[in-house]
């Protein structure tokens, strides 16, 4: 109709629309801000107000607690070695995979793809995987953590595109100078590849980190908890009493659980601000072509 | 060398032709299938073999017999299935969950990246991205754990909030009421941001053009989201609700096996929680793989026939 008031309805629709957006982002992070700012409250001042949200004295008390027993430490150790491992090999398999399906003249790729995409439509479920890992003694190992999720077809199947849509002039230039396959993918299409790469070793790393299902099927040895698993019974479980834990520590407070959330977490979201500005561009570069 | 010169020769020569070919291409290319080998021998070992074992379903699985000792028992599983009151309820609590997430869950991203898409500020817009991408890369144990600090009833800021308003507090974690809307709530929170990815992508790729042609025509900013936004991500939208519908059944173990508890069980447990507790640890293998595989094969149907479907209504389809 007139200027005048189509911008005011503008403005008020862009003003609401930030509103709402603002509220959502709050919501996505103050739990977060929360218990980080309780985990450094003191345990008097958890107890004796019922609706804390800003402590106001400073106390490390829930950090002293988890660095006193070698049982957080522990599996935290065990976290940190199987995600660096383990995102290794899921990287490693998963390059060597894509690469030579990314050939579109290689005899037989079709088959292989084949098998790969039927993976994603029917799984055989999470008992006959169990008895699979347990018949080839992965049970109470590492391993287990890392092998029977080696790759992930999904992954791989974007990688798979990004590759085939590097130039193929860089190839064929490589083998005339010499190289074998082998050479090409590691001096030519990984060097190429590094930010798509880089956003799928956090996925992996994040799957790594996050595990609890396998740990639960796989791990019978609380030694060899990763942290999650340690997570829970601490955090979760703690209203029921830590019957199952083998080296019970005492009843965890407030902050401590807490302290636990922040120390398990905190790792792993360190990485995502370096990896952030590739990731939405890593996840398209292959998946809109599906 | 080439196929069409294989193809030409006819006659006895053929099937030897083909073989040599064969080597011919394994020898040319021994890197790449070199290459290829560890990988098709974990979908071969973790993927297929544990498809082999379902045949458990039919079978009295005896740890001592082993997998090929173990006797054959036919469909005797499968009929203690569908006469167990447990698969009804297990069903039923599937096909809820599953329900409540299609119908909350899934609009959350598409409502949300078209709420982001409209921001006109580049750095607001990114910073907002940052935030809530965050809750995607937190475990299931954290966000569980997190519901527990706020909704719990010794001291969990939601009720003392209620308390303090002069209400009732509320048992969210442990009743057979709150359980799905609590279900429903951390997937909301967990994965909507994440989810907006993919439509956001989706938006940028809308030619600008387009707005300035309906701006020409008088259309508002509600009047272009209507007919020029959204029928741009029709095709994106399509093709991942026939993702989620081919994954319906997919509750998700972690964060159900972590909210459940005696209370709540009667509602909340659902196949693969079943599966993990009368398998896994009641030792129960024969018995679960058969629920493992009624769900299994229902996901698959369920995924062949909506790619179906979206391929007659014009989409392109998944696969």
């Amino acid at each position: 109709m007139n200027q005048k008031n189509r911008s005011w309805g503008t403005h008020l629709f862009d003003g609401l629309n930030l509103a709402i957006l603002l509220v959502v982002s709050a919501v996505m992070i103050i739990p977060f801000i929360y218990i980080i700012l309780i985990s450094f409250a003191t345990e008097q001042e958890v107890l004796s107000k019922s609706f804390l949200i800003f402590p106001t004295k400073f106390s490390l008390e829930g950090y002293r607690y988890i660095f006193s027993t070698p049982i957080l430490l522990r599996s935290l150790a065990v976290t940190i070695g199987v995600t660096v491992i383990g995102t290794l090999v899921n990287l490693l398999l998963t390059v060597l995979m894509a690469y030579p399906l990314a050939r579109k003249d290689l005899y037989g790729r079709r088959p292989v793809m084949l098998m790969v995409i039927f993976t994603m439509l029917f799984n055989a479920g999470i008992v006959p995987t169990f008895l699979i890992v347990k018949e080839l003694h992965l049970t109470n190992t590492y391993w287990a953590l890392i092998i029977p999720s080696a790759i992930s077809a999904f992954n791989m199947i974007i990688i798979k595109n990004f590759f085939q849509q590097l130039p193929d002039g860089l190839e064929e230039s490589a083998k005339i100078d010499g190289c074998n396959d082998l050479g090409i993918l590691f001096r030519i299409v990984i060097p190429l590849s590094l930010p798509a790469l880089a956003t799928f070793s956090l996925f992996y790393a994040v799957t790594h980190w996050n595990t609890f299902l396998s740990a639960i099927l796989y791990i019978n040895d609380s030694k060899k908890w990763p942290i999650q698993v340690l997570l829970r019974q601490i955090v979760i479980l703690s209203e029921k009493g830590l019957s199952d834990m083998n080296e019970a520590p005492p009843p965890p407070s407030k902050i401590i659980n807490m302290a636990v959330i922040v120390f398990s977490t905190v790792p792993i979201l360190s990485i995502y601000p370096f990896l952030q500005k590739h990731f939405a561009k890593g996840v398209l570069l292959g998946s809109v072509k599906g | 060398m080439n196929q069409s010169k294989g193809n030409l020769a006819i006659g006895i020569s053929a099937p030897i032709r083909k073989r040599t070919y064969f080597w011919g291409q394994i020898r040319r290319n021994k890197w790449l299938y070199g290459m290829l080998a560890p990988g098709v021998l974990y979908f071969l070992l973790f993927k297929y073999a544990p498809m082999w074992g379902l045949l458990l379903a039919f079978k009295d699985y005896q740890p001592f017999l082993g997998f090929f000792g173990s006797n054959w028992v036919g469909m005797k599983h499968f009929e203690r299935l569908f006469h167990d009151p447990a698969f009804w309820m297990l069903l039923r609590n599937t096909l809820v969950l599953a329900g409540y997430n299609i119908l909350f869950f899934f609009p959350a991203p598409i409502l949300l990246s078209l709420m982001i898409n409209e921001v006109r500020q580049d750095k607001l817009k990114r910073a907002i991205q940052t935030v809530i991408y965050i809750p995607h890369f937190v475990s299931w144990v954290v966000v569980v754990g997190i519901a527990y600090t706020f909704f719990t009833i010794d001291g969990g800021l939601v009720n003392e909030a209620i308390m303090a308003m002069g209400g009732e507090k509320i048992n969210f974690l442990a009743s057979a009421g709150w359980f799905r809307p609590m279900i429903t709530l951390e997937v909301i929170w967990k994965e909507t941001g994440w989810g907006t990815i993919i439509f956001l992508a989706a938006l940028a790729g809308v030619d600008p053009q387009l707005y300035e042609a309906a701006k020409m025509d008088g259309a508002g900013r509600l009047r272009q989201l209507w007919n020029v936004t959204l029928p741009a991500i029709r095709s994106t939208i399509v093709i991942l609700f026939i993702l989620r519908l081919g994954s319906f059944l997919d509750t998700g173990f972690e964060q159900i096996f972590l909210m459940l508890n005696p209370i709540n069980r009667e509602v909340g447990e659902v196949f693969d929680t079943y599966v993990y507790t009368a398998g896994i640890t009641q030792g129960q293998f024969s018995f679960s793989t058969a629920v493992g595989l009624f769900k299994s094969l229902v996901g698959f149907v369920l995924v062949i026939s909506s790619n179906w479907l979206a391929k007659r209504f014009g989409e392109e389809g998944v696969y």
